[in-house]
């Protein structure tokens, strides 16, 4: 559907229960669903005549250490024949393994590959969930929010051993994060008082 | 007797002329056929979006940069976009005409190194030498807007950060004038010739169906005769007000990519003599002081400016709490970005959306059946840069 408001009401009625909440922002349509109704949903919005999302963009993974299900796992999906774009999420705790969409869309293979490799999700029926963008042999998952910028060891060719070597990393100086964050617009108990005395005058 | 047979397994890269950079390529090959192929990446992998979680929003841009280097604005363009959106500023429309230029000369950029160096791959030297003579007068055009040939970091949320010097307007009018005939003399050596024909027509074939549902975008899925572009269909910035064709191809061969490119590159010009006519004197970015730093004069003379410029640099303007997601159409595809932010200084996540990344995916499906002689054929059409598919 062309229209986004049609294009969500429809969405919610077909889905009825699966959709936890759905929004309209930026010209986008977020839904929020769980994550075992993850494959019926996508397989409705991708051959659903109205909704025709038939192209996978991105999957990616949001990670808030903080709460009790960790990771917000997110799908973006494009509607050509409607010009539409969707915003699909779910949040998982850490070892939940959830299911995998590469016999939706053989392009979700390395997206998830990615996922996994960045995040530590794993996926079921998955045809090959190896690391993808790290080194052969890396350990643990770089864009969580625990894991430090410079991560845990550097590479370097060993002149003695003659090949290349992991060590710990060894910085000269430590990584620094400057709090810069402060009140930006005043000190509110200036701005009270000026407040204040110009209620005086 | 019986003989066994084994298939032979062939390491591509990471050190080859035609891996365009750091390809592992593992392939299974009987006879000369290949049988399976194994991109392994992930050897420029910099953490580029970890890098971006823990910087302010303007020090991500140069970032972007460094993604797809050979045509950087058109990244800095989508960041630039992400924030402007979430933020809610207008950009001026001067500042609107001088990014879609710019990002018109990077797609210039992009496809005369893709057609050339395909070119270089499959046999022809001739192309890329007169090629690169084009690319170097652009990027003196980069250099002379932004200081630096390659890592611009010229786009701003809200503008972009400076205006261009004197005649350069007029120099790349110059060059609209001159560079049609470039393309004609590329295309006379490399369209009809029967080498480069022989070696790319019906190679690498895609079908509409399947370059869905392998996410392709930009070239890759228009030579597959689906009319989809994003200056189009979603329009950003003043690409509603140009007038411009887009090319579709038929066949979805490596040729009919070839041909798309070179047509764009045409069209690339159109929009840039658009740009260049419709362009008026005028500010450059927003005005709103909280996002665009003051200027040089200003800080001299206003306390309020200096403590402006202090906070900028240092803190950074603050995002308010919000997700979104922004594409734009660079020259290799559907590059986008998702940004979190979380009401501070620097964003909680961005997830940067490479084309390169879901074409080089595909190397398995485009190449089984293919001969390993195709392999930089199609590898070469698939337009691949290391710096956007690793990050």
């Amino acid at each position: 559907m062309n229209n986004l408001v049609d294009l969500e009401k429809k969405i919610n009625s077909e889905l009825g229960t699966k959709i936890n909440s759905s929004e309209i922002k930026h010209n986008q349509i977020y839904l929020e669903i769980d994550s075992e109704d993850l494959i019926d949903v996508v397989l409705f919005v991708k051959t659903n005549k109205d909704t025709k999302f038939r192209q996978l963009i991105d999957i990616t993974v949001v990670d808030y250490p903080e709460r009790s299900k960790r990771f917000k796992i997110v799908y973006l999906f494009l509607s050509h024949e409607f010009n539409q774009r969707m915003i699909l999420s779910y949040d998982i705790s850490e070892n939940e393994v959830i299911s995998s969409l590469t016999s939706i869309f053989p392009s979700a293979n390395w997206m998830e590959r990615e996922v996994f490799d960045m995040y530590g999700v794993s996926f079921k029926d998955h045809p090959d969930l190896r690391r993808i963008l790290t080194d052969y042999g890396f350990e643990g998952h770089p864009l969580r929010k625990d894991f430090p910028l410079t991560g845990h060891t550097e590479v370097r060719y060993s002149e003695d051993q003659k090949k290349v070597v992991n060590e710990p990393v060894k910085l000269e100086q430590n990584y620094r994060n400057f709090d810069y964050e402060s009140p930006w617009e005043g000190t509110k108990y200036i701005k009270e008082l000026a407040d204040s005395n110009d209620k005086k005058n | 007797m019986t003989k066994k047979i084994k298939n032979l397994n062939l390491n591509f890269g990471p050190q080859h002329p035609a891996a365009h950079g750091v390809l592992r390529l593992i392939l299974e090959l009987d006879g000369e056929v290949v049988e399976k192929a194994d991109p392994h990446i992930g050897l420029l992998h910099r953490g580029t979006e970890k890098l971006i979680e823990n910087k302010t929003y303007m020090q991500a841009v140069p970032y972007f940069d460094r993604l797809d280097y050979v045509a950087p604005m058109n990244q800095e363009h989508a960041f630039a976009l992400a924030v402007e959106k979430i933020l809610n500023i207008d950009v001026p429309i001067r500042a609107q005409f001088i990014r879609v230029m710019f990002c018109e000369i990077g797609r210039i950029l992009s496809h005369i190194l893709n057609v050339t160096t395909q070119a270089l791959d499959v046999g022809a030297l001739t192309p890329s030498l007169w090629g690169f003579e084009e690319r170097e007068t652009l990027m003196t055009f980069y250099e002379r807007a932004s200081g630096s040939r390659l890592h611009a970091n010229y786009f701003r949320a809200g503008g972009v950060h400076q205006d261009l010097p004197a005649g350069l307007e007029a120099d790349i009018a110059k060059f609209c004038e001159t560079f049609p005939k470039i393309i004609n003399d590329l295309e006379n050596l490399l369209t009809d010739n029967r080498i480069f024909k022989q070696r790319n027509v019906d190679i690498g074939v895609v079908t509409k169906e399947d370059a869905l549902d392998y996410s392709f975008s930009g070239v890759m899925i228009r030579g597959s005769g689906v009319p989809w572009d994003l200056r189009k269909s979603q329009p950003y910035d003043c690409y509603d007000q140009l007038e411009f064709k887009i090319p579709v191809g038929k066949n979805g061969d490596c040729y009919d990519r070839y041909l798309c490119r070179i047509e764009e590159m045409k069209e690339s010009i159109k929009i840039i003599k658009q740009c260049l006519s419709k362009m008026e004197k005028g500010p450059i970015k927003t005005f709103d002081g909280k996002i665009t730093p003051p200027s040089k004069k200003d800080i001299k003379q206003s306390m309020e400016a200096l403590i402006h410029h202090f906070k900028l640099f240092t803190e950074g303007y603050r995002v308010p709490k919000d997700e979104i997601y922004t594409a734009v159409e660079a020259p290799k595809g559907e590059f986008g970005v998702y940004l979190i932010s979380d009401g501070t200084s620097k964003p909680y996540k961005c997830k940067i959306r490479a084309p390169g990344f879901s074409h080089l995916q595909s190397m398995d499906y485009l190449i089984k059946g293919h001969m390993l002689a195709d392999v930089p054929a199609v590898l070469g059409s698939l337009d691949i840069v290391f710096g956007e598919v690793d990050r």
